[in-house]
């Protein structure tokens, strides 16, 4: 079907614009676009009344419970909430149980999101066996098999010979290795970040320095063995200087971040609340600041949902025991809005981390509202209010920080190959 | 009466008008204690459930004794040895002991905020009897107590809190509690057992203890953790004992009526020379023991009483 959009501020994170126009959409592609009014018309014609029109977010690294925890989110569940939340390109961890290590739990994967979800599913595959750190996986089998990137997720890879070789080899094939920086010793056990706040809470913590040791450690790899890199989650100023060197080095380096790192920090967590407990742990508030600076700049490319379901079981714990992560499909996109109200980013380059430079990093469809491109696209109200409330989400688990928030910015519907997938009632 | 809280949780949500309620409270305890009818009725016809998720004598005594002076049904649960093994979870537990209908439930846990987390589920008092590394509120009440007692006030007085604080969720209520009643705090101790951020408590903060000792009113010694640490702190015992234990010739350097204390079990010849935690003049070490009743006496009355109050105001609603 050709879906004309007419009246809408289309916002292109490419050109870095937001201007008023029209966008058509002809065989699940952006077949024309313009500024102003049009003559043009198609089957569906829908009014935008000067509502964004953006390209899809692509949300890497998100992790779906199958196989192995279909409890805490299904393919179904996540690609209903992430149609809800305006995600039209999911990059899934390996991280499941049994872990994507293998061609054929990949082809389960493929299979099975295909069928589920409405929104494009594309898994990442393990970088070593069981994510023990002690062999590498079949990278070349997996890759040929629609494998997007490599990693072991947030076990981090201890012994270095290893590390490197799988980077060699991985270099030879062309692939993307997606590391967690992290010094494993020093970072073990640790429930939120040191400092004057986790020593009142008598909580176990981590120096942020940790993370600046696992960096430079991968980041001194890559420059010996040549090979892509994405360290996913930087959410220290002590690792900002490393990463501009080495990006200035001209290494092939790129870095992202959680939307919670970005929006919030370690004094949330309060009376020991366990839906604040992430991974990496919430930072101090100077650290948000230098994350948020360090993205409006382009030190840090892409931002994503880092979206961990875990049932109520797992988090009514004591802090210290309870499991790590939260969802984040349905809640990225409005919470990213906080750094467009609040911090002053322009919605283009908001979309440039939401959309462009994931789908372009991880080379997968999406990004971009050029003509010719995938006709992946959501319209949303970047103004409207709400509360929200945690038991609304289309996710099966629950844990999200944001339960009462007030946040700014909803998703009225969204496309995929041209597709509606998701369309909010009227009311 | 100005003590507004349902449970004791920790020194943090204390305003100082409550802690000299349960001080005061706590002083005509200790004469009752002292006397021929050591009976009270204020806890008369209320259950009290003491739940220990880590081994305990001393504590565990105190609560059961100060339970029973006050008149309440008092049943101990070692928890450490049951349902947790099978798999229980915490909230389970709480849940289970909730149907018994107790009124005050003494809770200590290995993990930080484990017992604010069980206070929500349950509908009686609750009193934390020691978290992990968070808090021990009743025991920086009866230091308090204590020095109140030793000393005539409790404010406006040099106290030095020596060891291991970074282990101790007794140096963290003490640190509460001494700094909102307005007293000048240092902590004296080896860096590695100092915990981060330390320096912006308001505190002073000493790696020598004879510097950290001198002019102190009163010397707050800590036990080395060895069953809380997950490594190495220190290069070994008698090292720590060179620099750390107090002596009589590192007590010296304090005020001459300082006073020594201790929350124990003390690993003599470890933190402190046998002699000066003997020494009558100076030691009040067995005071905080029998303190310690009083202040728990105190602190369950008093919750007790708000308990009834709540429970008075829900029947005359319904």
């Amino acid at each position: 079907m050709n879906i004309l959009f007419k009246n809408a501020r289309l916002i292109d994170p490419e050109a870095g614009t937001e201007d008023l126009g029209w966008l058509l959409v002809k065989d699940r592609m952006i077949a024309a676009r313009g500024a102003g009014d049009t003559t043009q018309n198609a089957e569906r014609v829908i009014d935008c009344a000067e509502a964004c029109l953006a390209p899809g977010l692509v949300d890497i690294g998100v992790k779906i419970g199958e196989p192995g925890e279909r409890h805490k989110e299904s393919f179904r569940s996540a690609g209903a909430a992430a149609a809800a939340g305006g995600v039209t390109t999911i990059v899934t961890r390996a991280d499941t149980t049994p872990p994507i290590d293998t061609p054929e739990t990949l082809e389960f994967v493929r299979r099975r999101a295909q069928d589920a979800s409405p929104v494009r599913i594309l898994p990442m595959a393990a970088l070593t066996k069981c994510r023990e750190g002690r062999e590498m996986t079949e990278l070349g089998f997996l890759l040929d098999a629609g494998a997007v990137a490599f990693s072991d997720g947030d076990l981090v890879l201890r012994d270095s010979k290893v590390l490197s070789r799988c980077m060699v080899y991985a270099r030879s094939l062309g692939a993307l290795i997606v590391g967690h920086p992290q010094d494993p010793i020093l970072s073990e056990g640790a429930a939120v970040t040191s400092g004057k706040f986790a020593s009142l809470k008598g909580l176990p913590a981590v120096s942020p320095m940790a993370e600046r040791m696992g960096l430079e450690r991968d980041l001194a790899l890559v420059e010996m063995t040549g090979v892509a890199y994405h360290a996913d989650q930087i959410s220290t100023a002590q690792s900002l200087p490393a990463l501009r060197r080495a990006k200035e080095a001209g290494l092939n380096v790129t870095a992202g971040i959680s939307i919670h790192h970005l929006t919030l920090n370690e004094f949330d967590v309060g009376d020991y609340r366990t839906f604040f407990k992430v991974k990496p742990p919430l930072r101090a508030e100077e650290d948000r600041v230098a994350m948020v600076e360090a993205l409006r700049e382009g030190l840090i490319d892409i931002i994503c949902s880092m979206h961990t379901p875990q049932d109520e079981e797992s988090k009514r714990l004591p802090y210290e025991a309870a499991a790590s992560g939260a969802v984040g499909l349905e809640t990225l996109l409005p919470a990213a809005l906080r750094l467009h109200h609040g911090a002053g980013l322009s919605l283009a380059d908001l979309f440039k981390a939401l959309s462009l430079n994931p789908a372009r990093r991880f080379n997968v469809p999406g990004g971009s509202l050029a003509e010719g491109a995938v006709a992946d696209l959501i319209l949303f109200d970047p103004n409207r209010p709400f509360v929200l409330d945690r038991f609304a989400l289309h996710s099966k688990s629950k844990n999200t920080p944001f339960d009462g928030a007030r946040l700014q910015g909803m998703v009225l519907a969204s496309f995929v190959n041209g597709q509606c997938i998701y369309e909010r009632n009227a009311s | 009466m100005s003590f507004r809280q349902n449970h004791l949780l920790g020194i943090e949500t204390l305003a100082p008008d409550e802690i000299v309620t349960i001080l005061d409270l706590a002083d005509r305890y200790a004469e009752l204690e002292r006397g021929d009818n050591k009976h009270g009725d204020a806890l008369k016809g209320l259950t009290q459930i003491n739940m220990f998720f880590e081994a305990s004598t001393r504590t565990q005594a105190s609560f059961e004794l100060a339970g029973k002076r006050l008149g309440a049904d008092v049943m101990n649960m070692a928890m450490a040895a049951s349902s947790l093994k099978k798999g229980e979870t915490l909230i389970d537990t709480a849940l289970t002991l909730n149907a018994m209908h107790p009124d005050l439930l003494v809770v200590r846990h290995p993990h930080s905020g484990a017992v604010n987390l069980l206070a929500e589920k349950v509908n009686c008092a609750v009193l934390n009897a020691g978290d992990g590394k968070h808090e021990h509120p009743t025991q920086a009440l009866l230091d308090a107590l204590t020095i109140r007692r030793a000393k005539g006030r409790l404010h406006r007085l040099n106290i030095a809190i020596c060891g291991d604080i970074a282990h101790s969720r007794v140096a963290r209520s003490n640190i509460l509690l001494l700094g909102k009643m307005e007293n000048r705090i240092r902590l004296i101790g080896p860096p590695t057992l100092m915990p981060a951020g330390v320096s912006e408590w308001g505190v002073e903060m000493y790696d020598d203890m004879q510097a950290g000792l001198a002019g102190c009113d009163v010397v707050m010694m800590l036990r080395l953790q060895k069953e809380r640490m997950d490594g190495a702190f220190i290069p070994s015992e008698r090292e720590y004992y060179h620099r750390f234990g107090l002596d009589a010739e590192k007590l010296s350097a304090a005020k001459d009526d300082a006073i020594v204390m201790h929350p124990g079990p003390m690993n003599r010849g470890v933190e402190i020379d046998g002699n000066i935690a003997d020494d009558i003049n100076r030691s009040v070490i067995q005071e905080q023991v029998e303190m310690g009743v009083a202040v728990r006496m105190a602190a369950m009355d008093l919750l007790a009483q708000n308990l009834r109050a709540r429970r008075a105001e829900k029947g005359a609603q319904a």
